[in-house]
C-alpha cells in the first residue's frame, strides 16, 4: 500500500495529497484531440453565429450592382454574388440560420423521439409492439422525403426570424430515429433494481420515466444530438438549395448555392466554393465532435 | 431456400399496409391545410370560399374515413389518382421519371460497391499505416460533403478543367449508352461518394473484426498467403455487414438522388417531388413517398435474400 504523505506544515489535509481526480475537460483534450478540434470549429461558428453583426463587414442583404460577381479580394474576402452582396458576410449570417435550425431541430426531435422510445421500452407490450411498428414504418422513408412532406403541408411559419415548420420539418426524421435508440438503453435500464424501487414507493409511471430513466439515458441523448445536429445542417442545406427550405434574402448557406448561382460556374467559383465549404466544415467538425463524444461518454457504444 | 423466400415476402405485406397508411395520413393528420398552403402560398390573400371550393373539388371535404377507403381501393388498383397539376394520372407521371432515378441510384450502388469492398480491404490489411489513414479521411469527409455540392464541385472541375460539359436531356442506354453513361455518371459519382464512404468504413471495421477470429489465426498457421487468407476466408464473412449496411444506407441514397438532380438538370423522380412539393400536388406527393418507400423495403428484401446467399446458417434458422 502507498504511503501518503502529509505535506509538512501542519495546514494541509489528507485530501491535498491523494492524486487530484484530473479535470473531464481535460481528459477530453488529451484523450480525443480529434474530437477537440471538432469542438474548436463548432465554437468558430457559435462566435460567428452570435457576433454575425460584429464581424461580417458589410450587411449580408445589402445590393450592390457596382460590385456585382466580384472575385475574392482585400475588400471582399470571399467575393460577391450576382446582386453584390458580399459573400463572406452571408456566410457569417448564415452560420446563425444553420446553427439556430440545426440545434433547435436535433434537440426537438432527440427530446420527442427518447420520450416516446423511454415510454415505449418502459411499457413495454402491447404498446411497445404498436410503437415498434410505427416506428419501422417512419424508417423506411427518407429523411428529406419526409421533411418534404411537412414543408407541403405545413408550409412556412417565420418565428423569430427562424421558420418554425421548418424547423418541424427537419425534427420529424429525428424522432423515430432517436426512438430506437433510446428504447435500447431504457429497456436495460428497466431492469435495474432501483426502478423496482421506485415503483414499489408509489410513483407514477410518468414520474418514473421522467425522473428516473430520462437521467440515465442522458449519455446517448447527448452522443445522438450532437450526431444530429449535423445532419440537421446538412437536411437545412439541401432544403434551401431546393428553396423549400429557407428563404431569400435570409442568408443561408444551401440558398446561396441554389438557383441562379448555377449560371456563374465559369464566372464566379467562388459563389459556390465558400458556402459548401461552411457546410462541409459544420458537418464535419459535428460528426467529428459527435464521434469523439460517443468514445469519451460510453465507450460501449463505440461499433 | 424457397420457403425462406416466401417467408420473407409474407413479412413484407403488414409493412406495405403500414407504409400506405402512414404516407395517406401524415398528409391528412398534420395540422394545416395543403391546400391553404398551396393557395397562400407566397403570402397570397385567398378568400375562404376559394379554399373550400378547392376542397372540394378534390374531394377533401368527405370524411376522413370515406377517404382512405377511396386511397386504399385506389390502391389496390394500383390507381394512385391524378396530378392535381398536370391533371395527368400520377402513375404515368412518375413512369415517365422512373428510369432515370433508377439507373442512377443502380451505378451509384455500383459505383459504392466497386469503391468501398477493395478501400475497405486495403484499410483494414495495411491498418495504422498511411494507406489506412487516407481511405479513413476519404472515408469521413463523404460523409460531410454534400452530395449536392459534390455535383456542382464536379461542373465546376469538368468546365475549367476540360471546358465540357454533359449534354442536358436524357438519352436511353438502349439507344445511346455513351451519351446516356457520360451524362449519368456524374450525378452517379456524386450521390455514390456517401455511400461508398460509409460502406468503406462499414468494410473495414467488419473485416478487422473477422481478421481476430480464431479460424483466421489457424488459415495463417497452415502456412496460408496473406492474400489468401483475406481473399478466401475472411472477405465473405466480412461482407454480411457491410452488404446490410448498403440496404439501410440506400434511403440515403435516394434522398441524395432528390438533391442532386436539381444540379444536373435531370428529370427524375427527385425533380418530380420538388416540383410537387413547391405547387403543394399532394396526390403526387403521396405517391411518390409511397414509391420510394415501397422501394427501400424491395431492396432491403434483396438485402436479406443476399444475406441467406453469402451466409448458409441464416437460410436454415
Amino acid at each position: 500500500m502507498a504511503e501518503v504523505s502529509i505535506p509538512p506544515g501542519g495546514s494541509g489535509t489528507i485530501a491535498d495529497a491523494l492524486p487530484k481526480r484530473p479535470n473531464p475537460a481535460w481528459t477530453f483534450i488529451r484523450t480525443q484531440p480529434l474530437g477537440f478540434a471538432g469542438l474548436f470549429v463548432i465554437m468558430i461558428y457559435v462566435v460567428a453565429a452570435l457576433g454575425s453583426a460584429w464581424i461580417a463587414p458589410y450587411d449580408p442583404e445589402a445590393i450592390d450592382f457596382t460590385a456585382m460577381l466580384g472575385a475574392p479580394s482585400a475588400e471582399h474576402l470571399f467575393g460577391t454574388d450576382q446582386y453584390g452582396r458580399d459573400v463572406f458576410s452571408r456566410i457569417v449570417y448564415g452560420a446563425r440560420t444553420a446553427l439556430a435550425v440545426g440545434i433547435l431541430s436535433s434537440l426537438i426531435g432527440c427530446t420527442i423521439g427518447s420520450l416516446i422510445g423511454a415510454a415505449s421500452g418502459f411499457w413495454g407490450g402491447r404498446i411497445d409492439t404498436i410503437i415498434q411498428r410505427f416506428v419501422d414504418v417512419m424508417l423506411s422513408f427518407p429523411i428529406i422525403v419526409l421533411a418534404m412532406v411537412v414543408i407541403a403541408v405545413l408550409g412556412k411559419r417565420p418565428l423569430f426570424g427562424v421558420d418554425m415548420n421548418l424547423v418541424a420539418a427537419i425534427s420529424l426524421p429525428i424522432i423515430p430515429k432517436m426512438a430506437r435508440i433510446s428504447r435500447s438503453s431504457t429497456l436495460s435500464i428497466v431492469q435495474m433494481p432501483f426502478i423496482d424501487a421506485a415503483r414499489a414507493a408509489g410513483y407514477s409511471d410518468a414520474r418514473i420515466i421522467l425522473r428516473h430513466i430520462a437521467p440515465n439515458i442522458v449519455a446517448p441523448y447527448l452522443i445522438m444530438a450532437t450526431a444530429f445536429i449535423a445532419q440537421a445542417i446538412l437536411l437545412e442545406a439541401s432544403l434551401s438549395f431546393l428553396g423549400l427550405g429557407v428563404t431569400e434574402p435570409t442568408p443561408a448557406w444551401g440558398l446561396m448555392l441554389s438557383g441562379t448561382s448555377a449560371d456563374f460556374y465559369k464566372s464566379a467559383p467562388w459563389m459556390i466554393l465558400f458556402p459548401g465549404l461552411a457546410i462541409t466544415l459544420a458537418v464535419f467538425a459535428f460528426n467529428l465532435f459527435g464521434d469523439s463524444l460517443r468514445d469519451w461518454l460510453d465507450p460501449k457504444m463505440r461499433g | 431456400m424457397i420457403w425462406f423466400l416466401a417467408r420473407r415476402v409474407a413479412l413484407l405485406i403488414p409493412t406495405l399496409i403500414g407504409v400506405a397508411m402512414v404516407t395517406f395520413f401524415l398528409i391528412r393528420v398534420m395540422p394545416g391545410d395543403p391546400v391553404e398552403a398551396k393557395l397562400r402560398m407566397d403570402g397570397a390573400v385567398v378568400s375562404q370560399e376559394v379554399i373550400e371550393a378547392e376542397r372540394k373539388r378534390l374531394g377533401l371535404d368527405k370524411p376522413l374515413t370515406g377517404q382512405f377507403v377511396d386511397y386504399m381501393a385506389g390502391l389496390a388498383r394500383l390507381d394512385l389518382g391524378n396530378s392535381l397539376w398536370t391533371g395527368q394520372p400520377v402513375t404515368r407521371e412518375i413512369a415517365i421519371r422512373f428510369p432515370v432515378s433508377l439507373q442512377v441510384a443502380i451505378m451509384a450502388t455500383l459505383i459504392a460497391i466497386l469503391i468501398s469492398v477493395p478501400l475497405g480491404m486495403l484499410s483494414a490489411v495495411y491498418r495504422d499505416t498511411w494507406i489506412d489513414y487516407a481511405v479513413r479521411i476519404l472515408a469521413v469527409s463523404g460523409l460531410a460533403i454534400p452530395s449536392f455540392w459534390l455535383g456542382m464541385l464536379m461542373i465546376l472541375g469538368l468546365l475549367s478543367v476540360f471546358n465540357w460539359l454533359p449534354k442536358i436531356g436524357y438519352v436511353s442506354i438502349f439507344e445511346d449508352p455513351v451519351a446516356n453513361l457520360s451524362a449519368l455518371i456524374w450525378p452517379a459519382l456524386s450521390v455514390g461518394y456517401r455511400y461508398a464512404a460509409v460502406a468503406t468504413r462499414m468494410m473495414r471495421s467488419a473485416l478487422l473484426e473477422v481478421l481476430r477470429e480464431d479460424y483466421i489465426r489457424t488459415a495463417r498457421a497452415k502456412g496460408l498467403f496473406q492474400k489468401l487468407v483475406v481473399r478466401r476466408h475472411a472477405l465473405r464473412n466480412a461482407l454480411l455487414p457491410v452488404v446490410t449496411v448498403i440496404g439501410l444506407e440506400f434511403a440515403f441514397l435516394i434522398g441524395g438522388l432528390v438533391v442532386t438532380e436539381q444540379v444536373f438538370n435531370l428529370n427524375g423522380i427527385g425533380k418530380l417531388f420538388v416540383d410537387a412539393t413547391t405547387r403543394g400536388d399532394f396526390n403526387l406527393i403521396q405517391g411518390l413517398v409511397l414509391l420510394i418507400a415501397v422501394t427501400f423495403i424491395l431492396v432491403n428484401l434483396v438485402v436479406d435474400l443476399l444475406y441467406g446467399l453469402l451466409d448458409p446458417r441464416i437460410r436454415v434458422s
